[in-house]
C-alpha cells in the first residue's frame, strides 16, 4: 500500500519536473519531437535507478558508517558521471540497438539535475532500499510522462502562428505552465 | 583594460546566463518563490562561481586534458559542500529554505559552463571578473524573478505585505505554474527588448 | 603508456587530496555552529510554545509513544523552580499537502493546548503555510482535546480550517491529535506504575 502510495505520488502529484523543478534543462532542451522525448525518458529512467541503488548502498555502507554523510554531495555526483561513462562503454560494446537509440542522451544526463536530485532525496527522506527504488521508479517515469506530453504539445505549437516576441523560449514557458496548472489537479490525490 | 570590462560586465546584461542564455533552469523555477529566496540562492551560486572559476584558472596548466571534467567537477562539489556546510552553520533557515537545490548547485550548467569556456583558458583574475559578472547576472535575474513572483503571488516583497488583510494575492504565482509564467513573461519582455526577430 | 597514464592519475589524485583537506578544515570549523544551530531551532520552538523554563528541556528529552505502540515521538519537559510547567512534544504526519510536516505542541499539564509551532512543512506558501499563523493558531490556545473535537469543522470538529486549505489544516490537527494521544498515553503508564 505504502509502495503504491509513493509510486503514485511520484508520478502525478509530485511530479519531478512539473512541481518539483528537477530536469528542466532537458524537458526544455530534448522535447521537440515525441520520438526523441521518449528516448531522453528511457535513458534517464535507466540511469537513474542505478544510480540511486549504487548511491543509495555507497551511503549506507560507507559514507554513514564513517561519519562521512557531509561529503555525499561530492561522492554521489563522482558516482553518477562515472556510472554514465561506464554504462555508455558497456553499451556501446554489448547492445549497438539500445546504444543507438540512448547513446546522445547519455552525456547530457551527467548534468541532469534531476539524476542526482532524485539520489539526494531517497537519502533525505530517509527511505529504505525498496522504497527508494519505489520513488526513483515514480520519479522517472514522471519523467518521461511529462516530457512526451510536453514534445507531443511542442509538435503542434510547430504549426502555430506565435507573436514575434513570444517566439521560442517564452512560448515553451508558457506552454509548460500550462501544462503544470492540469498536473496540479492530482494534488488532491495524496491525502 | 576595455578587455577586463568587458568580461565584468557581459555577465550581467548581454549575455545573461539565465535571461538570454537559459542556463541554470532548475534552480531559478524552483527557489524564486520569494525575493529572498532568490537573492539567496543567486549569491550561493556567485560564492561557488567565483571559488570554482578562481580556482580551476589557478590549477589550468597542470591538468592534462582527458581528466580535465572529472578535475572540474571534484573542485566544484567541494566547494559546494563547503557553501553546504557553511550555509548550515550560520544561515540555518535559509539553509532550510533552499533545500535540496543547495547541494545541486553541482548540476548547474552556468558553473561547469564558466569553467570549460573561461576558467580554463584565461587568468586568474580575468577569470574572477567573469565569475562576478556572471554571478551578478545570475543573481539579478533570480532576484526579478523571485520579487515579481512575491508581489503578484503574495503580495508583499522581501516579506513585507502591502496589501489588505482580506485582500488575496494572485497564489498562483507561488505555486508551480506561476514559475513558469513569470520566467516565460520576463523572458519574452527581455526578447522583445533586445529586439529579437 | 604507462608515462601517458601516469601524469593524469597523479593530477586528479592531487586535486582530490587537496579539496579533501579544505572539506576536512571547514568541517571542524563549521561542526559545533551547525549543532547548535540545529539545537537552537528546537530549543526556540520549545520556548514558544511552553512559556517559560528555567530547567534544560533538551537534557531531560524522553521518547513517548502513540497508543498502538507504533510510532514514537520526543517529548521535552519544561519546568519552573523544579515545577513541571507545561510539555513540548515533537510530532509529525505525512498527511499534509506537501507530505511530512513536523509539529512542535506545548500541552498543559492537564492535557490541554497551549500553543504549537510548526517545525518543518513543504505546505503551500500562502496557503497551507498559513496554519503557522495567529488566525488558524490562536484558535487552539488553551483547546482541549478530551473536552472538544479536535478536527475541521468540515469533519464535524470545533476548528476552523484555513480558507483553501483544508488539507493541510487537518494535517496540522492530525500532527496534533497524535502528539496528544501519546501524551495522554504515557500519563497513564505513569499513574499504573
Amino acid at each position: 500500500m505504502t509502495y503504491l502510495m509513493i509510486f503514485i505520488t511520484g508520478i502525478f502529484v509530485n511530479n519531478i519536473i512539473l512541481s518539483q523543478f528537477l530536469g528542466i534543462c532537458p524537458f526544455l532542451g530534448v522535447s521537440k519531437k515525441i520520438s526523441t522525448a521518449l528516448g531522453m525518458g528511457m535513458a534517464v529512467t535507466f540511469v537513474m535507478t542505478l544510480a540511486t541503488v549504487v548511491t543509495y548502498l555507497l551511503y549506507y555502507t560507507f559514507l554513514q558508517p564513517y561519519g562521512l554523510e557531509f561529503m555525499n554531495t561530492v561522492a554521489f555526483i563522482l558516482v553518477i558521471a562515472s556510472l554514465v561513462q561506464m554504462v555508455e562503454i558497456i553499451l556501446k560494446k554489448t547492445s549497438p540497438a539500445l546504444y543507438g537509440a540512448l547513446g546522445i542522451f547519455l552525456p547530457l544526463i551527467t548534468t541532469n539535475c534531476a539524476v542526482l536530485g532524485v539520489a539526494l532525496l531517497v537519502i533525505q527522506k530517509n527511505f529504505t532500499l525498496m522504497a527508494g527504488i519505489c520513488y526513483c521508479l515514480a520519479a522517472a517515469l514522471g519523467f518521461t510522462l511529462a516530457i512526451v506530453i510536453f514534445a507531443g504539445i511542442r509538435e503542434r505549437l510547430e504549426r502555430t502562428n506565435v507573436p514575434p516576441f513570444m517566439r521560442g523560449t517564452p512560448i515553451v514557458l508558457i506552454t509548460a505552465a500550462l501544462l503544470s496548472m492540469a498536473f496540479m489537479g492530482f494534488a488532491g490525490m495524496s491525502y | 583594460m576595455s578587455n577586463s570590462f568587458n568580461n565584468l560586465t557581459r555577465g550581467i546584461i548581454r549575455e545573461n546566463p539565465v535571461l538570454v542564455m537559459l542556463l541554470g533552469m532548475c534552480p531559478t523555477l524552483g527557489v524564486t518563490t520569494s525575493a529572498i529566496n532568490g537573492l539567496g540562492m543567486g549569491l550561493a551560486t556567485m560564492f561557488v562561481l567565483l571559488m570554482s572559476n578562481m580556482a580551476i584558472s589557478c590549477v589550468k596548466k597542470v591538468i592534462p586534458d582527458i581528466v580535465r571534467i572529472p578535475s572540474f567537477i571534484i573542485i566544484i562539489a567541494s566547494f559546494v559542500t563547503v557553501l553546504e556546510m557553511l550555509m548550515q552553520a550560520y544561515t540555518p533557515e535559509l539553509y532550510a529554505a533552499l533545500g535540496i537545490y543547495i547541494p545541486l548547485i553541482v548540476v548547474n550548467c552556468i558553473i561547469l559552463g564558466r569553467a570549460e569556456a573561461f576558467a580554463s583558458k584565461n587568468t586568474v583574475f580575468q577569470s574572477l571578473l567573469d565569475a562576478i559578472g556572471m554571478g551578478l547576472g545570475f543573481t539579478l535575474a533570480l532576484l526579478l524573478l523571485g520579487s515579481l513572483r512575491e508581489v503578484l503571488g503574495n503580495g508583499s516583497i522581501f516579506g513585507y505585505s502591502f496589501i489588505s488583510e482580506n485582500a488575496s494575492p494572485m497564489l498562483l504565482f507561488i505555486m508551480p505554474p506561476g514559475a513558469f509564467l513569470a520566467l516565460g513573461g520576463i523572458i519574452a519582455v527581455v526578447n522583445k527588448l533586445r529586439g529579437v526577430n | 603508456m604507462n608515462k601517458n597514464i601516469l601524469k593524469p592519475v597523479i593530477a586528479l589524485t592531487g586535486i582530490a587530496v587537496v579539496m579533501a583537506l579544505i572539506l576536512g578544515k571547514v568541517r571542524q570549523i563549521t561542526q559545533e555552529p551547525i549543532s547548535n544551530a540545529k539545537n537552537n531551532q528546537e530549543l526556540e520552538a520549545i520556548a514558544m510554545v511552553t512559556g517559560e523554563f528555567d530547567n534544560d528541556p533538551f537534557a531531560e528529552k524522553t521518547d513517548i509513544f502513540t497508543p498502538d505502540k507504533k510510532e514514537k515521538f520526543t517529548m521535552y519537559p519544561a519546568r519552573k523552580e523544579g515545577k513541571l510547567n507545561a510539555v513540548a512534544i515533537k510530532s509529525y504526519t505525512n498527511t499534509g499537502f506537501g507530505g511530512k510536516i513536523e509539529i512542535m505542541t506545548g500541552f498543559n499539564a492537564d492535557g490541554s493546548i497551549k500553543t504549537f509551532k510548526i517545525i518543518t512543512s513543504n505546505e503551500t506558501p500562502g496557503l497551507g503555510s498559513k496554519t503557522d499563523e495567529p488566525k488558524f493558531k490562536e484558535q487552539l490556545n488553551g483547546f482541549n482535546p478530551a473536552k472538544q473535537v479536535l478536527k475541521v469543522k468540515q469533519d464535524g470538529g470545533d476548528v476552523d480550517a484555513v480558507t483553501a486549505a483544508t488539507i493541510s489544516s487537518r494535517a496540522v490537527l492530525r500532527a496534533i491529535e497524535r502528539a496528544f494521544a501519546a501524551f495522554q498515553n504515557f500519563n497513564k503508564r505513569d499513574e499504573n506504575e
